[in-house]
């Protein structure tokens, strides 16, 4: 134990360091996910079937490719068209990709679940389509996909340790390279589900905290 | 304005169809600036959908509705009629008010907030100028202590009583109730009720579904009996209730005194 106390200590910064980009490229994933994922969501829900169309295949076959293969799409693909990402930046990418598919079907299943008379309401005191999204439809929609969005951040957290493929430094590659060099393979990585757990624990709580207060309207 | 030669709200030969049953099968109506009007009739004879197409928020097939002179829903030229856009059908809805059955309050907002969302979107008036007129409105419909409850936390009749505070807020020129006090508990009718008479008596004009046909005799200065897509008798509300001519509305009566 005190062997690997010592050797943790030494490993410290790197093991931060992969920490961070762990939570990071989570993060940044669902930031730009979510934006992608309510255009989509409300295009699914509302576009006419020539708009919603391309929206439904991307949907489609986002869901359906593992995302190992969407990483290594997003990798190597842009690299033939003549377009160079950095392995970090072509990880967040297919996150993203990833997480607005998913994101897209939650908004539009939550907002095919309001009640027409909302829109209803919201029509007959003037709003224009914009204005009834913006103030009635998704503020509605986006509580009640909560909680699933949130288990969306914990795919991500998990989908993240597999930029480690394409040379991202996250915390599983760190852990590896730390293994590397002093060989305690059990060790360390037991110590990185550890922190994995522990990510996922606390959004999963932060998440039930959510759903709390936003079931009580 | 000029002296009124047009009604407030005039109907003509409105024709609606949902897929091939016809549903309006050619109604006329008029009503006049401060008019309170009923319209009774059996389960199914279009009186909602009548409702609907005056709020735009069903399409039809023909005929014409013009809103205080302006035709509102469609657009004609060259032959052809049009639907006008999202816009322009904002704009004309803003003019009438709505009240559901359903109540459908915005169960995010409070009550305040469900009064104010017009006011501050399509009105597009400063915060505290909206909230004042919720205010206002919310103590109109005796529910000025609730303002902040969400929707949630009210009853049926406070709902509704917060719908109509909605509506009114708008200062619409016509107000549309499709029987707002069907989804309601017995106890809970009346006070819904004092508060159209409310309005009523304030000189709005209101357009009334129901099926309180002691409210629809109290309130209105005419009465309007549907009948399968058709307005089968238009009078005053001594005419229908006292002296019918029509033989279905006869029987109407008959069935539903109670
Ligand atoms: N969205 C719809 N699609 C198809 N048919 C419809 C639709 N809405 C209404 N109808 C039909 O149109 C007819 C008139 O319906 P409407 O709701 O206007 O009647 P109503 O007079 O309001 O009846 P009630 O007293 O039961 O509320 C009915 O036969 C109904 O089945
Ligand atoms: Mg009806």
């Amino acid at each position: 134990m005190q062997a690997f106390l010592d050797q943790l200590w030494i490993a410290r910064w790197p093991l931060w360091e992969g920490l961070l980009l762990t939570i990071g490229s989570a993060a940044g994933s669902i930031l730009f996910g979510t934006l992608l994922g309510v255009i989509v969501g409300v295009q699914l829900a509302y576009a006419p079937w020539w708009l919603r169309l391309p929206f439904r295949i991307y949907v489609d076959i986002m869901r359906g490719t593992p995302v190992l293969v969407l990483i290594l799409a997003a990798y190597y693909i842009p690299a033939v068209a003549g377009l160079s990402l950095g392995p970090t930046q072509a990880g967040i990418l297919a996150l993203t990709l990833f997480a607005g598919a998913h994101i897209g079907e939650l908004i539009r299943g939550s907002l095919q679940a309001i009640q027409p008379g909302q829109a209803e309401a919201g029509r007959s005191i003037g709003l224009t389509f914009p204005q009834l999204l913006a103030y009635v439809l998704l503020p509605q929609a986006v509580r009640s996909a909560l909680p699933p969005w949130i288990n969306t951040g914990v795919e991500l957290i998990k989908g993240s340790s597999l930029l480690s493929i394409i040379g991202v430094g996250e915390l599983l590659l760190k852990t590896q390279e730390v293994i590397g060099r002093n060989f305690m393979t059990i060790q360390f990585y037991v110590f990185a589900g550890i922190l994995y757990l522990a990510i996922n624990i606390a959004l999963d709580q932060l998440g039930k905290a959510v759903e709390r207060r936003v079931g009580q309207h | 304005m000029s002296d009124k030669q047009h009604p407030l709200l005039a109907i003509r030969g409105l024709k609606k169809q949902f897929g091939a049953t016809e549903v309006l099968k050619g109604v006329d109506l008029d009503l006049n600036k401060g008019d309170v009007v009923s319209i009774i009739g059996s389960s199914g004879s279009g009186k909602t959908t009548l409702l609907r197409c005056v709020n735009l928020l069903e399409e039809y097939q023909g005929g014409e509705i013009a809103l205080d002179g302006e035709t509102i829903g469609y657009r004609s030229g060259d032959g052809r009629r049009r639907r006008l856009s999202d816009r322009e059908l904002s704009r004309q809805r803003a003019m009438t008010g709505m009240v559901f059955q359903s109540f459908n309050l915005f169960p995010h907002l409070t009550a305040a907030g469900n009064v104010m969302l017009g006011l501050r979107k399509v009105l597009k008036l400063p915060k505290a100028e909206a909230r004042a007129i919720a205010e206002n409105w919310l103590a109109r419909v005796g529910l000025a202590a609730r303002a902040d409850h969400y929707p949630s936390q009210l009853s049926g009749g406070q709902q509704q009583r917060v719908a109509i505070a909605r509506a009114l807020a708008m200062n619409p020129k016509l107000v549309l109730l499709d029987e707002v006090t069907s989804a309601l508990d017995p106890e809970l009718v009346q006070e819904v009720l004092n508060t159209v008479k409310g309005i009523a008596d304030d000189g709005a004009t209101l357009l009334i579904v129901t099926h309180e046909m002691r409210f629809a005799r109290d309130v209105s200065s005419r009465v309007v009996f549907m009948e399968q897509g058709r307005i089968a008798e238009d009078g005053p509300p001594a005419q229908i209730f006292g002296a019918p001519k029509n033989a279905r509305l006869a029987e109407f009566l008959r069935t539903t005194r109670h």
